[in-house]
């Protein structure tokens, strides 16, 4: 299937890209992860980034986010070309990452964990009152559902434990904010939660980058879909132009899947909430 | 929140506001007790098991020997843990990490032989003794932080190198004297033997911190409600320094009996005091227990990760080092016996026995200190009944098993109870 690009309309697009990639690529030894990947996120923007497993997009988000440098390719913030070298560059350049794993420190209470690295106070004396304080605005912003900031986080729920790592990424005030796999351990409702989180952090015009595997959770809250096969761009859809056949046959790089088929066969298309796990 | 991986919302909520005390502000008192009675419940048991512990242990040996729990006696023990406590006090460090250090014991005798040396041999002034056995201390950990975070090697491997290295430096600085001792006028031997708190300072020691403690916490629920967060009630806070002063004040009244408050204890204790806030409020501190629970983490949030393990391994050197030196000034001598096995696994099974995780993140100051009273207690109690230290060593061990046994079975409790 050749590159798709569906162009226009949307509010979001009109608007400077808040980070941009030109060309990346990016090899591990003999493996080519990456080759000329463009990517693009516009402020109050959700774009999923979708693809079949080992397609390249955990790579490319770590590229973003600073864990890995790209061997080649263009990486801007707000129109200005940065490089970015290090997890804490990308945060100060205002990206900000909910990674898979989550990364939560689970001895610490929620407030430890939300300003882990970047506590409040004067020197090294913490403002508990202060930390406490913003945390509860930051959950509320969020419309956050967490009884007390002050149990470690071991004791949370998963869906809590996914919104205290969405809280975090919002302490320094970034202009994007990526997901990797927020939903993908999560039960029906936490995952609805989730998802309305991912809409809040558009209304407070933030780019949102969101890989998933599950098409439902795409379609629902995705403004673009880029769709990345083989570690290249496979193709690029507005959410509400696309079906989840076509998705599905671009992820897997054949309009006569099987898979597809038969998704097309069983669901009629205005219905459908399809999910493709590879 | 959900309804279908969680308990309802009602629910969920007024059992973690109960998890905390601070948040069961309209109860007062009774609030209080509840939410400490579920938390026990739940497996969350603190620094319960070693209090309980405590006195256990002073019933026991009382029922044996009524003198057991005189002042004098009392006095003698609060001495006699003060070089184990301080060194234990940093084993808690290298613990919250996760991480071990097994050559405290060598290093405390390797500090002792060196200000001895210096000091009574080659008539060095006696601060610059002190501080080349502290700095020893400190190098010796930057080192074992500078090769566990360069090089790779395991704490358990470089400490143990470590534990073996110092015991024959040890030798080597000791050269062929053997034992030296410390004259008893010694302002050393004196610090650790001879100093205690008048009876007037300490009573006025007491209600000061008592004070400073009341004010603290009153300023505390001010800064809370002002900023609209649940506070603790002032009934608690007051209840709280009631008993405090209570307890202090007869505890310095039945020592005060005897000899009273020892420089070298208020020292330790004070140490402890200084520890437990460095560790609960400043940065410093919350990054070394995000390290402990989840490195990878920390790193992901940009703590410099590497400075956290340096800095808290010197800190280890250095207090093991200060500890060697407390037994210098305690036992006014040192020899090629100084150090051995007995303080090393002494110093760690306290800061176990006090309900330090061996896998990092939990525990706290204070297990030292209560940790090395159980074993000083247990200790003093088998010499006065008068046992073989065959004995003594086996008591300490099955000790060490119990603690660490509870400690699982709370984990089991925590697990089950949904608080990690
Ligand atoms: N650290 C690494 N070392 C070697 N190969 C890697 C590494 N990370 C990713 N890869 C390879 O790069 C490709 C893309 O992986 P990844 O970005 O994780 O895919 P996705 O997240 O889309 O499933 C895969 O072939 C994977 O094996
Ligand atoms: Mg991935």
């Amino acid at each position: 299937m050749s590159v798709a690009t569906h162009e226009s309309g949307s509010p979001a697009q009109t608007t400077e890209p808040v980070l941009e990639l030109t060309g990346i690529g990016k090899h591990f030894g003999a493996v080519q992860a990456l080759a000329g990947v463009d990517f693009r996120v516009h402020p109050g923007e959700v774009v999923a980034l979708v693809g079949d497993n080992g397609a390249g997009k955990s790579t490319l988000v770590k590229i973003m986010s600073g864990v890995y440098q790209a061997d080649s390719g263009r990486m801007r913030v707000e129109g200005r070309e940065v490089h970015v070298h290090s997890p804490s560059a990308a945060q100060s350049l205002g990206i900000a990452t909910v990674f898979q794993d989550l990364a939560l420190c689970d001895n610490l209470d929620v407030v430890g964990n939300l300003f882990l690295g970047s506590e409040l106070g004067s020197n090294a004396w913490m403002d508990e009152v202060a930390m406490e304080k913003e945390s509860w605005r930051l959950l509320r912003e969020l419309g956050a559902k967490i009884p007390t900031v002050r149990i470690p986080v071991a004791s949370l729920s998963g869906g809590q434990r996914q919104t205290v790592a969405i809280a975090r990424s919002l302490v320094g005030s970034p202009k994007v904010v990526m997901l990797d796999e927020p939903t993908a351990a999560l039960g029906v409702a936490q995952t609805a939660e989730v998802l309305n989180l991912v809409e809040r952090l558009r209304e407070q015009n933030l780019g949102v980058v969101l890989i998933s595997h599950n098409m439902a959770d795409v379609q629902a809250v995705a403004d673009r879909i880029v769709v990345l096969r083989l570690g290249r761009n496979e193709a690029e859809f507005r959410t509400v132009d696309v079906t989840t056949e076509q998705l599905v046959a671009a992820i897997t790089g054949a309009s006569d899947n099987v898979v597809a088929e038969r998704h097309a066969r069983r669901v009629p298309p205005a219905t459908e909430t399809g999910e493709v796990e590879a | 929140m959900s309804t279908t991986r969680t308990a309802p919302t009602d629910e969920t909520a007024a059992r973690a506001d109960l998890i905390d005390e601070r948040l069961a502000q309209d109860t007062g008192l009774r609030g209080a007790a509840d939410a400490f009675r579920r938390r026990v419940r739940d497996g969350d048991l603190g620094l319960l098991p070693v209090v309980v512990g405590l006195f256990v242990i002073g019933l026991v040996f009382y029922l044996q020997d009524v003198t057991y729990l005189s002042s004098s006696n009392l006095v003698n023990i609060t001495l006699n843990a003060v070089p184990y406590g301080i060194i234990a006090v940093g084993v808690v460090l290298v613990l919250l990490l996760g991480e071990i250090d097994l050559s405290v014991g060598s290093i405390s005798g390797l500090a002792g032989s060196i200000t001895a040396v210096l000091v009574v041999q080659q008539g060095q002034p006696l601060v610059l003794g002190l501080l080349a056995g502290a700095g020893t201390g400190a190098v010796i950990g930057i080192a074992y932080g500078l090769i566990f975070t360069k090089i790779g090697v395991p704490s358990f491997v470089i400490t143990l190198a470590g534990l073996l290295g110092f015991v024959g430096l040890q030798y080597v600085v000791l050269g062929d004297t053997g034992t030296i001792n410390l004259p008893r006028t010694s302002p050393l031997a004196q610090f650790a033997r001879e100093d205690f708190l008048s009876p007037a300072v300490s009573y006025v020691a007491v209600v000061v911190v008592v004070v400073a403690y009341a004010l603290v916490s009153i300023i505390g629920i001010r800064r809370r409600t002002a900023a609209g967060l649940p506070a603790q009630s002032l009934t608690l806070v007051l209840g709280k320094s009631a008993i405090m002063l209570a307890g202090l004040g007869f505890l310095t009244y039945y020592l005060n009996i005897d000899r009273g408050w020892g420089f070298a204890v208020v020292f330790f204790v004070a140490l402890v005091v200084v520890l437990d806030l460095v560790l609960r409020k400043t940065t410093w501190g919350r990054h070394l227990y995000a390290v402990g629970g989840n490195v990878e983490a920390a790193r992901r949030s940009g703590i410099n990760v590497n400075w956290i393990y340096i800095s808290a391994f010197s800190l280890t050197g250095l207090l093991a080092a200060t500890g060697g030196l407390m037994f210098l000034a305690r036992l006014t001598s040192v020899s090629q016996a100084s150090g051995s096995n007995d303080v090393n696994l002494t110093a760690i099974a306290a800061a176990v026995i006090g309900g330090v995780s061996l896998f990092g993140g939990r525990g706290s100051a204070y297990s030292a200190l209560l940790g090395v009273l159980v074993l000083t207690a247990i200790n003093s109690g088998l010499n006065r009944i008068g046992v073989d230290s065959s004995v003594r060593y086996i008591v300490t061990g099955a000790v060490l098993l119990l603690a660490v046994s509870i400690d699982a079975i709370a984990r089991r409790a925590r697990a089950s109870s949904g608080r990690g």
